[in-house]
């Protein structure tokens, strides 16, 4: 019964006396490897050279402040929800009058976490976001850690420093390259 | 034989010995680049230039590394095996030719001193006698680490080595008939022109002896004294630190020794083709000699660097073969063989002589 038009008849028959040889079969072994030895090699020396990385690389988290520097989170809670790791976690509270130049909307986060150990850095949290407030930046990867306190990522190391708005001239160069991929494809309307 | 004789032979014994164990050093460099390169990677590149320093690094470690001797070892013997491996490759390299003669008669030496370390009568004697003797540093030692995967690797190795030292002794026999000596360095200086070198003129014998060679320095296809996926490093499983440095080291020295043999046997030693002419163009006197001797020297070792690049290229192409198989191809195949070729050979000799 033919099963798959792949299938190959096995054969026992004896070997030849060239194939007995072996040597012929050696030669033609060593002409490939020789062939090996002169091609171009594969490896990239790490440190000195970094492959390129895609433009909708999903790397390292960044809650983003808007163009005056203010923290642009709500604490909404969607992207937490939106987590199929659930490896978000934020505690929400009221912005009291006089803190304006630092949150954005009336509500903000007062504590937002990160797991790094259970986050799979699908993305769901960007998408989720209605504030624009959490992107996975493409040109930072999140960095291997050595002892579990570290695991759980803080406001402290996740909100986007103020240098970065600072020498921002415009809101556009503010944002991360995912941001400006975003951009394009809403621009050339291909959503 | 004046002083000034005795120490020109010294500094070359002494230059060809410290040439053997940097080339040795260097192979396991060599070594490591080629199976790289033919595995489409880049091999060592971060210790010095082009990872140089690799092989200084790597011995760095292994002094470094715990030396440890099991318990149940037998002690004495768990160490007299890697020094006798080491003596054994060490001692061989001495009665190769590694080149003509030097005239050094502004030293007042009135002789011409061969590149060689001894000249004996009996050199290609010498050196399978002292490659039999290398097979009991790997017997003892995986005798006396008292380990069932070690022993198995010691048995392998003798049998393996036994076996085919008889081919190989039985193909050099031929050229040996041809040349009538046993000095090698007869036998080099007989194929002074590149048609007349003994691989054009055995060629049977010299693919056995390059088969038998493979396996009298373990080396892939036939490294089953030390195959890791069935014995975990078979004899020197139990070995470590430089103990185990020595027993890696010897068999560079032996594939050194070993190409050396090759190239001086089969293919014409320093001789190099159009060397007449090259002599033709040399000024005369001692500093014509001498610079056609040195360009003999750079040839051999050219020859000998190509074969180890051979070894390593076998090693990265062809897999393993089974025990079983080795026995095979060593009694059934090579031995007759062998002894067709020395047949036919006397057959030649004695047709060409009458």
């Amino acid at each position: 019964m033919q099963l798959t038009s792949r299938a190959k008849r096995v054969s026992n028959k004896k070997l030849s006396l060239g194939e007995r040889l072996y040597l012929p079969a050696i030669v033609g072994g060593l002409g490939i490897t020789i062939k090996h030895f002169f091609r171009k090699k594969v490896t990239i020396n790490y440190p000195e050279e970094q492959r390129p990385m895609s433009s909708v690389y999903r790397g390292l988290h960044v809650l983003k402040r808007d163009e005056e520097g203010r923290e642009r989170c709500t604490a909404c809670g969607l992207c937490a929800v939106a987590c199929p790791a659930e490896a978000i976690s934020m505690v929400a509270a009221e912005r009291k009058p006089g803190e304006e130049h630092l949150y954005r909307e009336e509500k903000y986060a007062a504590v937002y976490e990160i797991n790094m150990l259970r986050c799979i850095f699908c993305g769901l949290c960007e998408e989720a976001c209605p504030k624009s407030a959490i992107y996975l930046q493409s040109d930072k990867l999140a960095p291997s850690f050595f002892d579990r306190s570290d695991v759980i990522y803080g406001k402290d190391r996740l909100v986007q420093s103020m240098e970065t708005i600072k020498t921002a001239k415009s809101l556009k160069s503010g944002l991360t390259t995912s941001d400006r991929y975003v951009d394009k494809v809403f621009k050339d309307g291909k959503y | 034989m004046d002083v000034y004789f005795f120490l020109a032979k010294a500094v070359i014994i002494l230059l060809i010995f410290g040439i053997t164990l940097l080339i040795a050093t260097y192979s396991t460099y060599a070594e490591r680049k080629v199976a790289a390169f033919i595995q489409d990677r880049l091999g060592p590149n971060r210790a010095g230039p082009w990872g140089l320093l690799q092989p200084i690094a790597d011995a760095g470690k292994m002094f470094f590394k715990e030396d440890f001797i099991p318990a149940n070892a037998s002690k004495w013997l768990f160490i007299a095996g890697p020094s006798l491996a080491m003596l054994t490759a060490c001692l061989t390299s001495c009665v190769i030719p590694f080149g003509g003669t030097l005239d050094l008669s502004f030293l007042g030496i009135s002789e011409l001193v061969p590149v060689q370390g001894i000249d004996v009568n009996i050199g290609i004697l010498y050196v399978f006698g002292l490659v039999s003797l290398g097979v009991y540093g790997v017997m003892i030692g995986g005798w006396a680490s008292n380990n069932k995967f070690s022993l198995l690797g010691a048995i392998r190795a003798a049998s393996q080595n036994i076996s085919y030292e008889l081919a190989m002794s039985l193909s050099i026999i031929a050229i040996i008939m041809m040349t009538g000596s046993l000095s090698i360095s007869q036998i080099v200086a007989d194929q002074d022109s590149f048609y007349k070198w003994n691989v054009w003129r055995q060629p049977v014998g010299f693919i056995i002896f390059l088969v038998c060679a493979f396996a009298e320095c373990n080396r892939t296809p036939f490294d089953l004294p030390e195959c890791e996926t069935e014995l975990i490093g078979g004899y020197h499983t139990e070995y470590s630190s430089m103990k185990l440095g020595f027993y890696l080291f010897a068999e560079y020295i032996n594939m050194f020794v070993s190409s050396a043999v090759i190239s001086a046997l089969y293919f014409g030693g320093y001789h190099f083709p159009g060397e007449s002419l090259v002599a033709g163009l040399m000024p005369a006197g001692a500093l014509g000699h001498n610079l056609l001797t040195l360009m003999g020297i750079l040839v051999f070792f050219g020859k000998i660097l190509f074969f180890i690049f051979f070894f390593m290229w076998v090693r990265w192409t062809i897999a393993r073969f089974r025990y079983d198989q080795l026995m095979n191809l060593g009694w059934k195949s090579l031995i007759p063989l062998s002894i067709a070729n020395i047949l036919v050979t006397g057959v030649i000799i004695l047709f060409l002589n009458s």
